[in-house]
């Protein structure tokens, strides 16, 4: 596809226009910062109806094909209004596993009928979708998955439970790994891969509070819930390789990802910013020698980040060590953003004891929550110490503990 | 202050830095390391004269003064390996100095000391004083016009690779104001140049006593940017230092993957392989702040030095850790000469403590970011 650059700019500058002018106006309570942390009816019916709206306008599914509710455009379209998104700090399309994994999988290998009924309602958050790949007893060990699903005729019946679903509560389909067969020679050959309604009988998400003292996620009971074996994705068994495959979509170029932003970045400038409005000694905290060392620190990561990042694009400055930025990403990432948000809040002086809720907490207790709330980056997707594990062993080829 | 961060490697970047991983990997084995230890001088004469027929003394000084033209971006993907193999050379003074001239030299102490230097002539950095400040501007050394002649006095510390040098380039107070002037070896008395014991044992360091010397009117750069030059010598320094950082892990790693203790390769215990990934995520920031610096060093002076800055103290603070670690890794070995952790802290010492370590170029960040 041939597009010119003057096509590009006009895009550009009319997504601009129209985020600018229709960015939500502040909602009058603390929105979450992703879809991992929506708590409340009031932001989660915000956050629909706000990707409702950039679906209408035109700006997430670009890549996505027409026939099926998409932009039918290249790639390109999307990224800029995806930049445009990120640029103009609007919220996040809160329909994530949607867009970003049920979507993708969907398009690649559903089948026509499945791709008729879901892609549409995914992109204009109709249908809000979830994930149910970890269960209570197997943190990330996805092919440990016990989830029984048992044939019967046309039809699988579903019992067990999934645990740490976001968005549990409000979901109407989940992306579902189970077991429907024991008797494999590995674990993996066992499973199989369903996309499955949530609001049917026997199906029961049970609300789990976070340590935020928010609703965040659920633990989704299945009690001989009965589902169509057109739930199917992929064959029966092949559960396993849907699943890998699922994981792939991330940097898809086209046909991937439906796009959008998905979280809501911090910078440690917003601190800098806190540091102005705190006291210490009758000054601004920000005039304290430690606190200003400090908060160069935490820029100078920020940044070491955004250089990683653009060094990881040059081959000639990560020849000893190829996948090092990219697998340590996570690990940095999450345990910077978690140092940040817990310097954020010890910053507000004698206020860091206040909370979301209290009439004088500053920046309405986005930090103390937020704080909280990094431990999912430091614990989910294997912990920080699994990470270290990781890359000492596949990047700095140290030897496995057996 | 919260631009864009990018870097931008370019074809003669990565050509120069393959070149030189290769040379200095030849040329700079550990033994080698240790045997100049010993010697008189840092650097062999005939290695010296390798490195400027490589033409690497030119790099940042125009074609017309017989170098390559291009910058101090390019200069960092030497030193960097050089770092990394623990080479000890006056490159970065002769490079520092030849900048000095370039920016603020006359048209004549251009025309004849560029070619010079570029052609492999030894220059020397004499702007440390006894008391140790970083701040380049507080000088006791001064000098005074007297009879057509500028009258220098006060004494210089850490004047690296002094026995090699043709010319030293000094700063002093003139009129109350830093100022750069060149010194010719020739002109040294006996006895001016005294040698100190520092813990970087690759370097050759002397004190240089300035009293009782005399030198012509013109020998007086125009002018002098001392700002400047400590942003240059920062960059060169972390260039160095990150060569180091990843020369240290890798020695390190060769011990945790070979020694056995309680049935098991040490490696493999996370209390050694965690602190490993550690000091692996600190290099990947500091190489990638490095050659951010080393992108932007000749743009607008405020960004240059933002740059610069934290390339400086996140590669200090980072060769520290992994430095130190090496010596603690190797366990009862680490504790002997004979272990060559303890030549990676040392330079790492020397490094850090050289024109600002990480706590006080934060502190300078906070000033230019902060308010």
């Amino acid at each position: 596809m041939n597009i010119s650059a003057s096509e590009l700019d006009e895009f550009r500058a009319e997504a601009a226009a129209w985020f600018s002018a229709n960015k939500p106006a502040d909602p009058g309570f603390l929105l979450p910062q992703s879809f991992m942390e929506v708590g409340t009816d009031a932001q989660f019916e915000f956050l629909r109806a706000w990707q409702n709206k950039v679906y209408a306008a035109g700006y997430l599914g670009l890549a996505w094909p027409a026939e099926f509710g998409g932009g039918g455009k290249d790639q390109v379209f999307q990224d800029i209004a995806t930049a445009e998104m990120v640029r103009q700090n609007v919220p996040f399309m809160t329909n994530t596993i949607g867009l970003s994994w049920a979507g993708p999988l969907i398009l690649n290998m559903g089948t026509e009928a499945q791709k008729q009924a879901y892609i549409k309602r995914i992109l204009s958050a109709e249908d809000i979708w979830c994930q149910g790949f970890s269960e209570p007893d197997h943190g990330s060990d996805l092919g440990n998955a016990q989830l029984r699903a048992t044939r019967d005729g046309d039809e699988f019946v579903l019992n067990g439970s999934k645990i740490w679903t976001s968005l549990g509560a409000y979901a109407d389909y989940i992306i579902l790994l189970a077991r429907t067969d024991t008797q494999t020679n590995t674990k993996y050959e066992g499973l199989s891969y369903f996309l499955a309604p949530m609001k049917i009988e026997g199906v029961d998400p049970a609300p789990i509070k976070k340590l935020t003292g928010e609703h965040g996620f659920t633990q989704t009971f299945f009690n001989d819930a009965r589902i169509s074996e057109s739930c199917l994705i992929g064959a029966e068994g092949a559960g396993w390789q849907v699943a890998m495959k699922t994981l792939t979509f991330e940097r898809a170029v086209s046909g991937g990802q439906a796009g959008g932003v998905h979280s809501m970045p911090v910078s440690a400038w917003e601190v800098v910013q806190l540091a102005r409005q705190a006291m210490r000694d009758g000054r601004p905290a920000i005039e304290d020698p430690l606190v200003r060392d400090q908060l160069v620190g935490f820029l100078m990561e920020e940044r070491g980040m955004a250089l990683n990042n653009s060094r990881a694009k040059i081959p000639g400055l990560i020849a000893e060590r190829p996948a090092s930025i990219a697998l340590s990403r996570k690990l940095v990432g999450s345990e910077w953003r978690r140092r940040l948000n817990q310097f954020a809040v010890t910053l507000q002086g004698a206020n860091a004891s206040r909370y979301v809720g209290d009439g004088a907490v500053m920046d309405r207790g986005r930090w103390q929550r937020g704080y909280f709330n990094a431990f999912s980056g430091t614990i989910g997707g294997g912990t920080s110490q699994i990470q270290k594990n990781i890359v000492g062993e596949r990047v700095l080829g140290l030897p496995k503990q057996d | 202050m919260n631009e864009q961060a990018d870097i931008i490697f370019t074809d003669e970047q990565a050509q120069l830095l393959e070149i030189a991983e290769t040379f200095t990997a030849d040329k700079s084995p550990m033994d080698a390391v240790r045997r100049q230890l010993e010697a008189d001088d840092a650097i062999e004469a005939g290695l010296w004269r390798q490195i400027a027929d490589l033409g690497w003394l030119g790099i940042a000084i125009p074609e017309e003064y017989g170098g390559s033209g291009l910058g101090l971006g390019e200069v960092v993907t030497i030193v960097e390996p050089m770092g990394r193999k623990l080479f000890s050379s006056p490159l970065i003074s002769t490079t520092l100095a030849a900048q000095m001239i370039l920016l603020g030299g006359s048209d004549e102490q251009k025309s004849q000391w560029l070619p010079q230097l570029a052609g492999g002539t030894v220059a020397a950095l004499a702007v440390t004083e006894a008391h140790g400040d970083w701040d380049l501007s507080n000088l006791t050394c001064a000098a005074e016009r007297k009879d057509g002649n500028l009258v220098l006095s006060g004494g210089k510390t850490f004047v690296t690779d002094a026995m090699l040098a043709d010319l030293f380039l000094v700063s002093v107070s003139l009129d109350g104001e830093p100022a750069l002037v060149i010194v010719e070896a020739a002109n040294l008395g006996p006895g001016a140049l005294r040698r100190e014991i520092v813990i970087d044992e690759s370097r050759r360091s002397h004190a240089l006593n300035l009293n009782g010397l005399s030198v012509p009117m013109d020998n007086l750069l125009p002018a002098a940017n001392l700002h400047r030059l400590h942003l240059a010598a920062c960059l060169l320094y972390a260039a160095e230092m990150c060569g180091g950082m990843a020369g240290v892990i890798n020695v390190t790693l060769d011990y945790l993957t070979t020694r056995r203790q309680f049935d098991h390769f040490i490696g493999a215990y996370q209390a050694l392989k965690h602190p490993m990934v550690d000091a692996l995520v600190g290099l990947e920031q500091a190489r990638s702040q490095l050659y951010h610096a080393a992108t932007v060093f000749d743009m607008a002076e405020g960004r240059g030095e933002v740059a610069v800055r934290m390339a400086k103290a996140q590669a200090a603070d980072a060769f520290a850790f992994a430095s130190d670690r090496a010596i603690q890794f190797h366990g009862a070995f680490g504790f002997t000469h004979e272990c060559d952790a303890q030549l990676y802290r040392r330079r790492a010492l020397w490094c850090e403590q050289q024109y600002g370590d990480g706590a006080h170029h934060r502190k300078h960040l906070a000033g230019l970011l902060l308010d």
